[in-house]
């Protein structure tokens, strides 16, 4: 890891960058590095990573809001806002056992960066949704921030949230500041087994429809189901679909008797309760069952009502498992894989059924040859360039990892 | 008597106004274009009315195509366009200027698909806030940023000033509340971004847009979230013998681990005024009042608001009460969303919108006072506590000369005393021309110049709503450096003749 540039601080990572676009050489943008084999494969001599740049630099549990530099493990933030009785309402999962590396490592610029939510992201909203502000360096070697720490705030463009999902190709963030929220106090799962995957997203989004505050709807497909390490669920394995609700306990067994009489048509759920629900979602937001074994990976982002379709028409090309989150809005694809990753079919699917995919675990043989990121409309691919012409004219920034020429 | 500089008008497009006219005509139809000089003067101005500038020609397409036909005429023809929602404005974002076309969508306002099961509705931009919340409250479910204007902005302007409003504490803001969007570039051409899916594609150009303030092109169809209406809610008062007091309590209800729907804070100068307009039952003897709202079933609520009256006992409040009735509850925020109209009837005032770190909250609201003391100005402060999102309300009166220039520089001292802070210039009312100029408070040139680029991707001809958000000076060295490098910084046609 020696040849890898650790700046530690804002003003060393200006200094490096100067250096680098002097002599117009392209870097690899890493934090921890947990996410480097998602894109296509980055042309460059150097690699930096933001991992030196670390702590936590605001916390205001009264005003929900705290800054970090960029490179703090998530690990260090989730302990200090635990201890405040807060969290990350975004819920970011993490993508590490996934990709074959360890939980636990990712930092929270690259969360921002690559807009990673979980589960929550359904009723609470998107990691984009609590950036309040950035502090970076672009592709011209220039210190900028945009935003702030105060939740409401519309001075000049929204900058920052619009580094969110950038992937490093627009600048190097060297501090974040976001909003939390309070930790629920009390958690309960109702999980309905056996459903099919059309009847699955009809129940969370007539979960989703009543004003319980349902905080995640996800349903996995009998197979992935018996990957569980969950105690409870994985003794015989049978799809299921879960309903999550967070609140005060109280709240929570008045809405839990609500839910079930809304959703009695499809079946008696099992009822996980505090502890064995933190269980379960920790393996969620861990995709714990989805492991690299040999297969490629797929994330579809779509509309609720279309997912279950378009997962039966790419299952006419091949065999896949599903797992649904955001009560069908967001669809995990375990693919074979074949040396296209199934990216034809897939796309073709995705076209007719409306959304976007992008393809989280292959090799780099095939992430070289494949579009990883949703190919993007003529209209939108220009304005595109633009903005990465306005922030790395010299493309020095992770270039060609979203798109092959840019 | 104003004091904000506008760019000089081109006189060679404002000689050239019937030609022009003509030509809208010939594109939209007579229908659509507004050219007489009675017709104009409804556009003159928006919700900053004092500064006003007869508009060259008003136009109101009634379809993306010929938004789309008006602003490709524009652009070949070099012609600024000034793009209006209902013109509600509060930093003059919709002031028209001489030389450029006023482009309205107040016309497009229908619903054009409501899907609850996937819960979004798409409509056109044109329709009103709370007209979207209208058309999906029948199966329970709500729209959810709430501006005080709802009645009659439009999502359009939303969507220009990301606006909020006093719920978005639970909810979230418009960029929050937005799946896509179909906008019209400079170029006439229609883009889609987005769509009835979570998280667009590609780089997060719908954070870019909303909250542009019209600069990037004109929204004619927007996909919003729709969301599950809570099964009650409840407002409760609590009065405070001092604003301090009231901060620690907000502080303490948040640090507590509830987070209710709305934290609203008014001071007694607003207090008395709203009450005398909305006869809600607010407490005239406190000095700081909060309205707070919870939701959930009745047991909820109650539990809820118990949870909170505890909190607010440690603090001795002079005042504490539920509301007890639907009707109460309506009254509460009739007051509450009327007060800068109920200030109206008794002033001509000036509305600030920057935000602060809660814990600074006495110390500013007591440097507000002594700010607008010094100007020989009153004040009424009115805002949502729970975001730290301030609205002081300078009285002025605008007859007297030199008054509205003292209420300006009174309300420039308290912007740079949020900044200060650790706050910004406005949390939801729009830089516009109205804060302009203090941007340099809170950015460098560097932090500018990277906003600046990424206007000059979209119109790098600087067409649409000239003149606002960025100082003009600013503008130019952006519009320098553009040309300098032989191509405008990421023009997004690569046509490096548009930048001369």
């Amino acid at each position: 890891m020696d040849d890898i540039m650790r700046p530690a601080t804002e003003w060393e990572l200006k200094s490096m960058m100067t250096a680098l676009s002097e002599r117009g050489i392209p870097v690899e943008i890493l934090g921890a590095g947990t996410k480097r084999g998602v894109g296509r494969p980055v042309a460059a001599p150097v690699a930096m990573t933001t991992g030196a740049m670390r702590g936590i630099s605001l916390y205001e549990p009264s005003e929900l809001v705290m800054a970090a530099r960029a490179g703090t493990p998530l690990s260090q933030i989730e302990v200090e806002l635990a201890s405040r009785g807060q969290m990350l309402p975004f819920e970011p999962i993490d993508l590490g056992p996934a990709l074959g590396t360890d939980a636990g490592l990712q930092t929270i610029g690259a969360i921002f960066v690559a807009n990673i939510s979980g589960s929550r992201r359904i009723a609470a909203g998107a990691a984009r949704d609590y950036l309040l502000g950035v502090r970076g360096v672009n592709g011209r070697a220039e210190i900028f921030k945009s935003g702030g720490r105060v939740m409401k705030n519309v001075t000049g463009y929204d900058v920052a949230r619009g580094l969110a999902g950038s992937w490093g190709t627009l600048a190097v963030l060297s501090e974040v500041t976001f909003k939390v929220l309070p930790l629920p106090d009390d958690v309960l799962t109702l999980v309905y087994p056996d459903l099919t995957e059309d009847l699955a997203v009809e129940l969370m989004s007539l979960a989703l429809a009543q004003p319980y505050e349902v905080s995640g709807t996800v349903h996995l497909s009998q197979a992935l189901a018996g990957r569980l390490a969950h105690k409870g669920l994985s003794k015989e394995p049978r799809s299921l679909t879960a309903i999550r609700l967070e609140n005060f306990t109280r709240s929570i067994s008045y809405r839990k008797l609500k839910l079930r009489e809304v959703l009695s048509a499809y079946g008696a759920p099992l009822e996980l309760e505090l502890e064995s629900s933190l269980e379960f979602w920790a393996e969620v937001r861990r995709l714990s069952f989805l492991p690299p074994n040999g297969t490629h990976l797929w994330r579809i982002s779509t509309t609720p009502s279309a997912a279950a379709p378009l997962v039966a028409a790419i299952r006419r090309h091949m065999k896949v498992e599903a797992f649904y989150d955001w009560s069908g809005g967001l669809v995990w694809l375990e693919t074979p894989a074949t040396a296209d990753a199934g990216s034809a079919d897939i796309r073709r699917a995705v076209a007719t059924h409306g959304g976007h995919a992008t393809l989280i675990r292959a090799d780099e043989a095939v992430r070289r040859t494949v579009e990883v990121f949703q190919p993007l409309g003529p209209a939108v691919d220009r304005i595109t360039r633009g903005i990465k012409q306005a922030f790395d004219p010299l493309r020095l920034l992770n270039p060609g990892r979203m798109y092959a020429t840019m | 008597m104003s004091s904000i500089e506008l760019p000089l008008p081109d006189s060679s497009i404002v000689g050239r106004r019937d030609a022009i006219v003509r030509d809208l005509v010939a594109l939209c139809g007579a229908d659509a274009v507004i050219s007489d000089e009675d017709g104009r003067r409804a556009f003159e101005t928006d919700a900053l009315t004092a500064y006003r500038r007869m508009p060259l020609a008003v136009v109101l397409p009634t379809s993306t195509e010929a938004v789309s036909a008006v602003l490709k005429y524009a652009k070949a023809n070099r012609i600024r366009v000034v793009p209006r929602g209902a013109g509600t404005s509060l930093c003059g974002g919709a002031l028209p200027l001489e030389d450029a076309i006023v482009l309205g969508v107040s016309k497009m306002n229908r619903v054009i698909e409501i899907d609850f099961q996937n819960r979004f509705a798409r409509v056109e931009a044109g329709i009103t806030n709370l007209a979207i919340s209208g058309a999906v409250s029948a199966e329970g479910f709500f729209y959810a940023p709430d501006p005080s204007s709802q009645l009659a902005c439009t999502l359009a302007g939303n969507l220009a000033m990301n606006s909020g409003g006093a719920h978005c504490l639970k909810y979230g803001v418009t960029t929050n509340n937005v799946l896509g969007v179909k906008m019209v570039t400079m170029d006439g051409e229609i883009v889609e971004i987005g769509g009835s899916h979570l998280d667009a594609e590609g780089y997060d150009l719908l954070a870019l847009i909303i909250g542009s303030e019209g600069q990037f092109g004109i929204i004619t169809e927007a996909t919003v979230r729709i969301l599950r209406a809570a099964e009650g809610a409840r407002p409760m008062m609590i009065g405070f013998e001092s604003s301090a007091k009231a901060g620690i309590c907000v502080a303490r209800i948040i640090a507590s681990g509830i987070i209710p729907v709305a934290i609203e804070f008014m001071d007694k100068p607003a207090i008395e005024v709203c009450e005398a307009f909305a006869k809600a039952g607010y407490p005239t003897n406190v000095d700081a009042l909060l309205i707070i709202e919870v939701e959930g079933s009745e047991q909820e609520i109650a539990d809820r608001l118990a949870y909170i009256a505890s909190i607010a006992h440690e603090l001795k409040p002079v005042a504490l009460a539920v509301s007890g009735s639907a009707e109460q509850s309506a009254k509460i925020w009739k007051g509450r969303k009327a007060a800068f109209g109920a200030i109206g009837r008794i002033s001509d005032y000036y509305c600030m919108d920057g935000t602060i770190p809660l814990a600074h909250l006495p110390h500013v609201l007591e440097q507000i006072s002594e700010i607008c003391r010094r100007y020989g100005l009153r004040v009424a402060n009115i805002f949502h506590a729970g975001d730290g999102n301030l609205h002081p309300l300078i009285m002025y009166e605008a007859n007297t000369p030199g008054e509205m220039e003292k209420a300006e520089q009174a309300g420039a001292e308290i912007l740079k005393l949020c900044v200060a802070v650790g706050g910004c210039l406005t949390g939801e009312h729009g830089v516009g021309i109205e804060k302009r100029d203090l941007m340099r408070v809170q950015f460098n040139d560097e932090d500018m110049a990277v906003q600046l680029r990424i206007k000059s991707v979209f119109d790098p001809d600087w067409l649409l709503n000239c003149g606002k958000v960025f100082p003009l000076d600013a503008v130019e060295t952006a519009k320098a450096a553009a040309t300098a490098q032989g191509v405008p910084a990421g023009h997004v046609d690569g046509n490096p003749a548009a930048a001369a």
